[in-house]
């Protein structure tokens, strides 16, 4: 579904230069459940972004299905966020004036086949919240309304940034729990980031980033559901 | 329910923001309201009074051509039917004597103008506002002008005396009435209608004519000129025909008295109604830009969100743009509807200067829609740069976290300065110095608001330059005296002998035509003396000028209308006595306020015209005391044709200047404050939402709410304070500008402003920012702690 061959990223910081990763090879395979572990600053952020088509890498190549990510442009690039990507921000980045029904509708009237903003959010565990401002929300019910804002437009890429970080075991579990549904159920291909190896079981497949390369990959034989993830 | 309204979740977005915003969205609408409303205000009495005039003139037939003359026998008229393009003639008798008003202690002037004694005038008809017209044989009944029927508090079947030929006849007023000649009505020699003290008569012209030997002749032609012939021509012709006859020289209808002052001031009117609004609105864009782009600044991380999300630029281009679309949408609504007001209320005040059968006031559709469209493309230029810069942020940036702002230490804080300034002033001058620009924006849009008060303000001063340098400078005789032919110099002796005189001097007014190449102007030369006392000549600041004695001194604005300079010869056609015409040398040019004067030493006067020292007319000091029986012996001295006064023309000028200006100078003055208070109090909620964060963490660190307040207020009181000088150097600049622009034929009125004037605007700017820090101050006591921490933004 991806081919990352070769992503170099550098930032230029006046005078150094910070490489957030120094070639390295990717690949997604429809339906796929990856999970991105590695240290802090070790460039899973970055890798996410390129996939997810908000950032361009200083070199190699990036190609979702036929669309060539690494030469699109701008409104290329809009079209594929819009159409097959599904965000989950490190920071929820939700609108602070839009309640949770409003964010996540922001979503679902302009794509194609969304599900209801009411689905998604009930997904997630939040149908009791629709008319909330994020304001009156805690940080993990923030965070549930992204993932709500994510899933709802049935994307084909479900990308996450530490979509667990704030939340305890409870509201974590019933999180991924949507996350890997969504995957099973639509096949979406989903790339989770998290600090908590424990997480890790779920997936099919585990990428260690360290200091901006892979630095391993392993398979799981079996998975494990999100109930049996033990915090 | 929310969800069920068929609006979208980004529109949802809009309104709420908005709504969030709304003492700022307020605050630019009411500034682009303001520019609105100017264009609007001054428009629509533009378009009101043009067609006013048009249909007016068109209904009464006004000439196209005037000339007055001496005498000719009514056996010119085919001869002036004659000339190629003329179309219709009409002659009549014209003849100024002096009233004695019933109430009225000082003498008036009245104009007798024929009327014909069955039908009606072919050129020039006069409307019927009330009464009847005179019956034919009764030379004692006549029609009288409105606005000194009014002035008078009179009526028909009052009466009045006039003075013809040194007797006393009285005249029954049977009609009151108005004519397209004189909308605008003066005196002859005057700038400032006086509408109690001069009259327009109209007399049946059998018995005007017997009573001043003009049977079977006339002393007054109109022409109408048959469309697409040039009226130079028409007019070169009648010259020629009327030359023999004392002819005055005929002028088209655009210089006619009344004609040109009301086109002057059409053309001010239709500037000022772009000027003004042109200034407002790019004030409002300014103010709209600056809002715009901080307030977008704040939505960073929402608009790299959207965009991550999927929204594109053009989307999200037209988000944004909608918020200044909608302020303006609004702001020109309000604009439209005050300034409709407003045009009413102006309306009035011409109907008081001008005097048309009636004078309706009109918005007509297209001043309307101009206005609106202005008020958006204003918008539209103020929103594009701020919107299509903040739509550029990287979507990257959406998965960041906010990396605190760079900081450093300022340039001004040596470490002793350091020592001595608290850490809340540390703060105020470090956050001005890491954004250097949006200060300026900031200093540069409150002192726009400072320089259009200093403009509203300075008209205010000009008005008091104009009446110093009129009448403390200049015209500084108590009563002017004109006579009904010129006199030899030895009247001069006669009127000094009058009661109460203390001092006369000399004044000799002759017709003329100055050419210059193809340019020409047909006006009155006025002979003085070289250094006198009473009436002197003065330039815009006071100075009194000493005439040379030989050549001409011009008014500046007739040297451009003649394309003429000092050292130019102009060819004086004099149209009076022998009529000489002289090539006389421009000696001299002088900046002078109003209308276009010609001055000659009063002896070289006399030498072109080959006469003696000869007068047309005198200055007098006279006691106050000995006024009254001044006034008795003036009205019945035959040789007396007018009588100024100085008092009078004082009072008039300041009634009607200031009924004039203080409705302009009230419309400025409270836009400008509008001005002040939107950018200030923009200025100030912007870094109120900036840094909401920071004053929160302080006031959770224990700061004081006044503590944190100061900290926010002594930005904005810095800012104020810079933007002051600065508002003074623009208002200047503008104000020069402005008065550069409605530089016109009748008046030339230099920008000058006092310091009290600058104190007042510095004052009303800083009660203006006051206003805004305490409105400001009241949302900082409200400032919900966790709330503000909870949220990114
Ligand atoms: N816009 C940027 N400008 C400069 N450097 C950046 C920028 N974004 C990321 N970096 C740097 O690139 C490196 C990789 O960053 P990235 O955000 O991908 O790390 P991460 O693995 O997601 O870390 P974390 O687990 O803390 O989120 C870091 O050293 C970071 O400082
Ligand atoms: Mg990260």
């Amino acid at each position: 579904m991806f081919t990352a061959r070769g992503i170099t990223k550098v930032y230029p910081m006046g005078e150094m230069e910070v490489h957030a990763l120094r070639g390295v090879d990717f690949d997604l395979f429809p339906g796929e459940f990856v999970v991105l572990l590695g240290p802090s600053g070790s460039g899973k952020s970055t890798l996410l972004n390129i996939l997810g088509g908000l950032d361009i890498p200083t070199s190699g190549h990036v190609v979702y299905r036929d669309h060539d990510l690494t030469t699109a442009g701008e409104a290329a690039l809009t079209e594929y966020r819009r159409e097959h990507v599904g965000f989950v921000f490190q920071f929820y980045n939700l609108i602070p004036s839009l309640t949770a029904r409003e964010n996540v509708a922001l979503v679902t009237e302009i794509t194609k086949h969304p599900m209801t903003p009411e689905e998604a959010l009930a997904l997630v565990g939040l149908g009791h919240r629709l008319d909330h401002f994020p304001a009156q929300l805690s940080g993990g019910e923030q965070q549930r309304v992204a993932i709500a804002r994510a899933i709802a437009k049935r994307p084909d890429v479900l990308l996450c940034d530490e979509p667990t970080g704030a939340l305890d075991i409870t509201t974590g579990v019933v999180v991924l729990e949507a996350i890997e549904k969504v995957n099973r159920e639509l096949g979406t291909a989903t790339v989770v980031i998290t600090h908590n190896a424990a997480i890790a079981g779920m997936a099919h497949r585990v990428v260690r980033l360290a200091d901006g390369n892979i630095a391993g990959v392993v398979s799981n034989e079996t998975r494990r559901g999100a109930r049996e993830i033990e915090w | 329910m929310v969800g069920r309204l068929p609006i979208t979740a980004l529109d949802r977005k809009l309104l709420r923001d908005l709504w969030e915003m709304r003492g700022q969205a307020v605050a630019i609408g009411a500034v682009m309201a303001a520019g609105v409303v100017m264009f609007v205000t001054y428009l629509s009495n533009f378009d009101s009074l043009q067609r006013t005039v048009d249909t007016y003139y068109e209904r009464q037939r006004f000439a196209d051509v005037f000339a007055m003359l001496k005498r000719a026998p009514l056996s010119l008229e085919s001869d002036l039917r004659a000339i190629r393009g003329v179309s219709v003639v009409d002659t009549r008798v014209v003849a100024d004597v002096t009233l004695d008003v019933p109430g009225l202690l000082e003498p008036a002037t009245g104009r007798l103008i024929s009327v014909p004694s069955r039908g009606r005038p072919l050129l020039n008809d006069v409307f019927l506002r009330e009464g009847r017209w005179p019956e034919a044989g009764r030379p004692d009944e006549v029609l009288a002008s409105e606005v000194f029927t009014e002035a008078n508090r009179m009526a028909p079947g009052d009466s009045i005396t006039a003075i013809i030929n040194g007797r006393r006849r009285r005249l029954t007023i049977v009609g009151v009435a108005l004519s397209p000649e004189y909308v605008f009505s003066i005196r002859p020699g005057e700038m400032i209608p006086d509408n109690r003290r001069f009259a327009l008569l109209w007399m049946e012209r059998r018995a005007l004519a017997s009573a001043f030997n003009m049977e079977g002749g006339f002393n007054d032609i109109s022409l109408r000129v048959m469309a697409g012939v040039p009226v130079e021509e028409v007019i070169a012709d009648v010259d020629r025909l009327l030359e023999p006859y004392g002819g005055l020289g005929a002028i088209p209808r655009r210089l006619q008295q009344s004609a040109w002052t009301l086109d002057n001031e059409l053309v001010q009117l239709s500037t000022f109604g772009f000027i003004v609004p042109a200034i407002f609105l790019a004030v409002a864009a300014f103010v709209l830009n600056v809002a715009l782009a901080r307030a977008l600044a704040l939505q960073r991380p929402q608009l790299a969100a959207l965009k991550a999300l999927g929204y594109s630029n053009r989307e999200l281009g037209w988000h944004y743009f909608k918020w200044a679309l909608i302020i303006a949408t609004l702001g020109s609504i309000a604009g439209v509807i005050v300034g409709t007001w407003l045009g009413a209320q102006m309306i009035e005040l011409y109907n008081q200067y001008f005097r048309f059968p009636s004078l309706d006031y009109r918005l007509s559709p297209g001043v309307a829609a101009t206005a609106v469209a202005l008020g958006f493309v204003s918008a539209a230029i103020g929103a594009a740069s701020a919107v299509s810069r903040a739509v550029r942020v990287p979507p990257a940036e959406a998965m960041r976290p906010e990396s605190p702002a760079r900081y450093r230490a300022s340039i001004v804080e040596t470490p002793r300065i350091q020592r001595s300034l608290g850490q809340g002033a540390r703060m105020v001058i470090r956050n001005l110095e890491r954004q250097p620009m949006r200060a300026l924006a900031s200093v540069v849009g409150i002192a726009f608001g400072g320089a259009i008060l200093l403009v509203g303000f300075g008209f205010v001063d000009a008005m008091d330059v104009l009446i110093a340098r009129q009448f403390n400078d200049g015209m500084r005789q108590d009563v002017t005296v004109t006579f009904v032919e010129p006199r030899s110099s030895s009247a001069i002796h006669g009127v000094a002998a009058l009661p109460g005189v203390m001092s006369v001097e000399p004044m000799r007014a002759v017709p003329a035509r100055l050419r210059a190449g193809a340019r020409s102007r047909t006006l009155s030369l006025t002979g003085l003396e070289p250094d006198p006392d009473l009436n002197r000549v003065i330039d815009q600041e006071g100075r009194p000028r000493v005439l040379p004695p030989e050549g001409l001194v011009l008014s500046r604005m007739l040297g451009v209308v003649l394309g003429v300079g000092p050292g130019d010869v102009v060819h004086v056609e004099v149209l009076e006595g022998r009529r000489p015409v002289t090539p006389v040398r421009i000696a001299g040019i002088i900046d002078d306020i109003m209308g276009l004067q010609a001055y000659m030493d009063i002896d070289a006067l006399g030498r072109l015209m080959r006469e003696g020292r000869t007068v047309s007319g005198a200055y007098l000091q006279v006691d106050p005391a000995a006024l009254e029986p001044l006034y008795a012996r003036l009205k019945l001295t035959p040789a007396v044709a007018g009588v100024a006064i100085r008092e009078a023309a004082l009072t008039n000028f300041r009634d009607v200047m200031a009924q004039n200006m203080n409705l302009t100078i009230g419309i400025n003055v409270v836009f400008a404050a509008i001005i002040a208070v939107g950018v200030v109090y923009n200025a100030a909620r912007i870094s109120l939402s900036e840094r909401a964060r920071e004053l929160a963490s302080l006031r959770v660190l224990g700061f004081t709410r006044g503590e944190i307040s100061s900290i926010l207020l002594g930005e904005l009181a810095i800012l104020t304070l810079l933007s002051l000088p600065c508002g003074t150097l623009i208002g200047y600049g503008l104000g020069q500008f402005i008065m550069t622009i409605f530089q016109n034929e009748v008046y030339r009125i230099p920008f000058i402003v006092t310091p009290a004037t600058v104190a007042w605007g510095w004052l009303t700017i800083i009660s203006a920012a006051a206003l805004s820090a305490l409105a400001v101050r009241r949302r900082l006591d409200r400032l919900d702690l966790v709330a503000v921490l909870k949220s990114r933004e």
